[in-house]
């Protein structure tokens, strides 16, 4: 009756093996992405500087391997995912699919332009008053915003309105958006059915005024076209049982579920077109430790065998390590280290990725460690530190050079697997040595 | 049953030589709502004690926030305290009237939550708030200071006096070395400085909430008092909040979840800070929390929680080297820590049960892999097993040592299979 042992200490090398021989399958390659929000103020309502929310960050996703994204809050996960998925415009940088390009940067105007003429001439109308429409359209064209920005602005302004007619605009704006997306090439369609994305909150994803088989059955109309009401309920039902989830379900509603039952049901909706990528947004956040085990399982069990690759965007060390196959730790924007799961937990190299494994608790009170504390809290990205974006918090700035005004470098760890790579600055020469450090110019 | 278990209740005690300061015992409150009586807190029993951090664990909806709110009496309509003792010393909290109630709150016991900014006021700025909490609870003491300083102020401006005077009767009878009349100018001049505010209420409370501030090592507190809520970062905010409930330097901190909405690195600050101000003002802490690791990193002793229960209560170092309670055991297997490298986390079969019809018996029975016979139909009290050791499961119960393991019939297994 003692906790779970060790069982085998196999797995993690069969992986790194198997990861070799995938190297040149890449699915997903993102190439110095950088995307920017504009910052909008002042007495024009004009964009006044900017968020630098991912800045300049590149990855390869093979296939059937899992990348773990980590880092605090704000660091800039979520916008890598929002932007693979084009939620977000891209503000430099490309992401191929497959070799192809896939984005480049968009032409969001057009889109909000033509949300913009449609709401004024829109059944909406008789219930709103003319005078509120007038005024509404005005700001937002006042408002230089994208797209996913301007579903943000009208979620806030439609929770002003009284309830009926709350509906009734959700209603339409969600019309307006299925429209478009349809609109899309059908390239950009066939993207969209291969890389999904789940949530961290399961309840803000699903629609409560639908039914678990009109979610789930929503993305198999809208992006494979299966319109037969038969084909789809059976369609949905396979679906279903492959998140362990029962034929009685089919026509309840989301509020029925329990949050673990919920991020299944999402789960199977992303799973509804066969993708091959899914981004996963911190999937277990919100869910409690069995319930986050159960979800963590099940979605081991799903990569295996459809072959799925994922992006696992999580804050949490011990949930990563348990499930990603390559790590990338993220800091203000960029990463600051990256390299396998092993190369990180048994030789963690960066200053910053230290301090987050000796923050993480420990499950023996006999061991309450002496923990690296970070003084201050996380930078704004508005306004990044100059240097090493790290530098004012950063333990071991004393023994480095030049980094409160040079950019870090990258630097690949030596001795540990091929793709160990820090992004840091020089030892002053007396106090450590270089070895086992190369630099890589650029 | 009842009789088992008040006789059960009296003999919770830890060997420990400290002091106890709070009692919990048999609690009981329940939520009255449209679809029927929600058992949120079924009868939990648990001590603190002097200078301890006390953790209550437990996954979502076991009833962890609820209790903390009994304590305080701040449940609200619908919810009800059945029955039970809340001894706090030697006074039982549940029988005081609401206004009695409020002076203990804030100033004996306070209670900092999970999400700092609700607990904020978003249109006040954080001195405001923080003076209003030194109004509230330390009016008298800070009259005292006032009357205090404003001795001290008067003593001075008569010693300026005093030292004029003595300038003045120079002129006349030049008894003074230059260097002498140097001296007092200067002292003169340093008392002109420190007397030039006279020590008003207001200045007094800025000086205090400055303080208390920087003891929760906010750097520039002047400037934050000026800020608003959402101004601050979540981190700095959960300081704000430790500093107001530490003002009064109560005698027993309640913190609901008070790391949760925090990143890793800053949890590690609170966390650190929370065991430093609990040394320096020997505060004893009912830490709540649905994370294993913080309990492992601060808590003396832990009460693990499942559905309106305590199943498990001991040290800390004891429950996390060996768990007794099947659902701690499962509880602490389905966390993913660096040395379980396996393939497959274990999970617990089945889910939380519902609290308006909750199992009979062992509450955890329907997910229990060491179920016996006995489990669905006897409802298992917390017992001691061992040194400041108490479960509640009848496989410790030596009455039901022979009673035969269930067996689980297969369609039963499917429903609740593991995933
Ligand atoms: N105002 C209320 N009306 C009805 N039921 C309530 C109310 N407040 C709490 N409950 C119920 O009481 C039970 C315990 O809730 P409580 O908030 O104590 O959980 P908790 O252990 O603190 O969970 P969490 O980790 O999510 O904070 C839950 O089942 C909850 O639904
Ligand atoms: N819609 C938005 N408009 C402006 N800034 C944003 C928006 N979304 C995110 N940001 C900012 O970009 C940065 C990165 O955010 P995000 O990618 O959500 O972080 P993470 O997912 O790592 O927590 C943050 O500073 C955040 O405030
Ligand atoms: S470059 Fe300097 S400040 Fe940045 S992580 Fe390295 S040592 Fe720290
Ligand atoms: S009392 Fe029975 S059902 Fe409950 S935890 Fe113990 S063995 Fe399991
Ligand atoms: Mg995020
Ligand atoms: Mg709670």
């Amino acid at each position: 009756m003692t906790i779970v042992e060790e069982q085998s200490i196999e797995i993690p090398k069969k992986r790194e093996k198997e990861a070799n021989s995938k190297r040149d399958n890449v699915i997903l390659r993102v190439e110095n992405m950088k995307t920017y929000y504009p910052i909008i103020g002042g007495f024009f309502k004009r964009r006044i500087g900017e968020v630098k929310a991912v800045d300049g960050v590149s990855f390869k996703l093979h296939r059937r391997e899992t990348i773990g994204l980590v880092g605090e809050s704000g660091c800039g996960k979520t916008t890598i995912a929002n932007t693979i998925l084009n939620l977000v415009p891209i503000t430099k940088g490309r992401v191929y699919y497959k070799g192809k390009v896939i984005l480049k940067s968009t032409e969001t105007k057009e889109v909000l332009k033509e949300i913009l003429s449609s709401i004024t001439f829109s059944t909406i109308m008789d219930s709103v008053s003319y005078f509120f429409i007038a005024k509404m359209k005005k700001l937002l064209e006042k408002l230089e915003i994208e797209l996913f920005h301007l579903f943000q602005k009208l979620k806030i302004i439609i929770s002003y309105f009284p309830e009926k007619i709350r509906e009734k605009i959700s209603n339409f704006l969600y019309r307006t958006a299925k429209r478009y997306f349809r609109s899309k090439s059908s390239f950009k369609n066939k993207i969209r059915r291969n890389i999904q994305m789940v949530f961290q909150d399961p309840d803000a994803s699903l629609n409560p005024r639908m039914k678990i088989v009109d979610i789930i059955g929503e993305p198999l109309k809208l992006l494979k076209n299966i319109t037969g009401r038969r084909k789809l309920r059976k369609r949905v039902l396979e679906l279903l049982n492959v998140v362990s989830l029962k034929r009685e379900h089919l026509d309840r509603y989301p509020h029925e579920f329990s949050g673990g039952q919920k991020q299944r049901i999402i789960i199977a909706r992303a799973l509804a077109c066969d993708p091959e990528i899914i981004i996963l947004d911190e999937p277990t956040s919100a869910l409690d430790v069995s319930v986050q085990a159960q979800i963590l399982n099940l979605l081991k069990n799903l990569q295996k065998r459809f072959d799925l690759s994922y992006i696992f965007i999580t804050h949490d060390l011990s949930v990563v390590h348990h499930i990603a196959d390559r790590i990338k730790v993220m800091y203000l924007g960029k990463f600051v280290e990256e390299g396998t799961v092993d190369d990180i937990f048994n030789n963690p190299s960066h200053p910053y990725t230290k301090a987050l494994l000796s923050a993480r608790p420990t499950f023996d009170p006999t061991l309450r460690r002496e923990r690296i504390i970070l003084e201050g809290d996380v930078p704004s990205p508005i306004n990044p530190p100059a240097g090493c974006p790290f530098n004012p918090r950063c333990q071991e700035k004393d023994k480095h050079i030049g980094c409160g005004i040079d950019e870090p470098r990258k630097i690949k760890i030596e001795g540990d697997s091929e793709e160990h790579f820090i992004f840091c600055l020089p030892f002053i020469e007396e106090k450590k040595s270089y070895k086992g450090w190369q630099f890589i110019s650029d | 049953m009842e009789d088992i278990e008040s006789r059960n209740i009296a003999n919770l005690e830890m060997e420990t030589d400290k002091k106890k300061i709070l009692e919990v015992k048999n609690l009981k409150t329940y939520f009255y709502t449209e679809e029927g009586v929600v058992k949120a807190v079924d009868g939990v029993s648990f001590n603190m004690y002097e200078d301890e951090v006390l953790g209550l664990v437990g996954e979502t909806g076991c009833g962890k926030s609820v209790t903390a709110l009994s304590i305080l009496q701040l449940v609200r309509a619908p919810g009800e305290i059945e029955e039970g003792e809340v001894i706090f010393k030697n006074v039982d909290l549940l029988t005081l009237k609401k206004k009695k109630m409020r002076d203990y709150r804030g100033k004996d016991i306070t209670m900092i939550f999970q999400d700092p900014l609700n607990s904020l006021n978003p249109v006040m700025t954080v001195g405001t708030q923080v003076k209003e909490v030194f109004e509230l609870h330390q009016r008298e003491e800070i009259y005292e200071l006032l009357d205090q300083k404003m001795l001290e102020w008067k003593n001075k401006q008569n010693r300026i006096k005093e030292l004029e005077k003595k300038l003045e009767d120079n002129e006349t009878n030049q008894r003074l070395t230059k260097e002498e009349i140097s001296d007092i100018k200067n002292e003169i001049e340093k008392l002109e400085e420190e007397t030039r505010d006279r020590p008003t209420y207001r200045s007094i409370l800025r000086e205090k909430s400055r303080k208390i501030l920087e003891e929760v090592g906010i750097p520039d507190p002047e400037e934050i008092l000026e800020r608003y809520p959402h101004e601050l970062s979540g981190g700095m905010r959960q300081r704000v909040m430790i500093s107001m409930a530490l003002s009064c330097n109560p005698s027993i901190l309640i913190a609901d979840e008070p790391t949760t909405a925090l990143d890793v690195t800053i949890q590690a600050q609170i966390l650190d800070l929370m065991k430093d101000l609990k040394n320096e003002y020997k505060t004893s802490v009912l830490m709540i929390t649905h994370d294993l690791g913080v309990i492992a990193e601060i808590c003396d002793r832990v009460a693990v929680m499942y559905s309106g229960n305590i199943v498990e209560y001991a040290t800390a170092t004891n429950l996390f080297k060996n768990p007794r309670h099947p659902y701690t055991k499962g509880l602490i297997s389905a966390i993913p820590t660096l040395d379980k490298k396996k393939k497959e986390l274990d999970t617990i079969r089945g889910s939380v049960p519902n609290l308006i019809y909750p199992p009979e018996g062992c509450r955890f029975h329907p997910r229990c892999d060491y179920r016996l016979e006995v489990c669905d139909k006897v409802r298992p009290l917390l017992t001691q097993i061992g040194e400041s050791y108490f479960v509640a499961c009848h496989l410790f119960d030596p009455q039901y040592k022979d009673s035969p393991k269930y067996e689980w019939g297969k369609e039963e297994l499917e429903r609740t299979r593991k995933i």
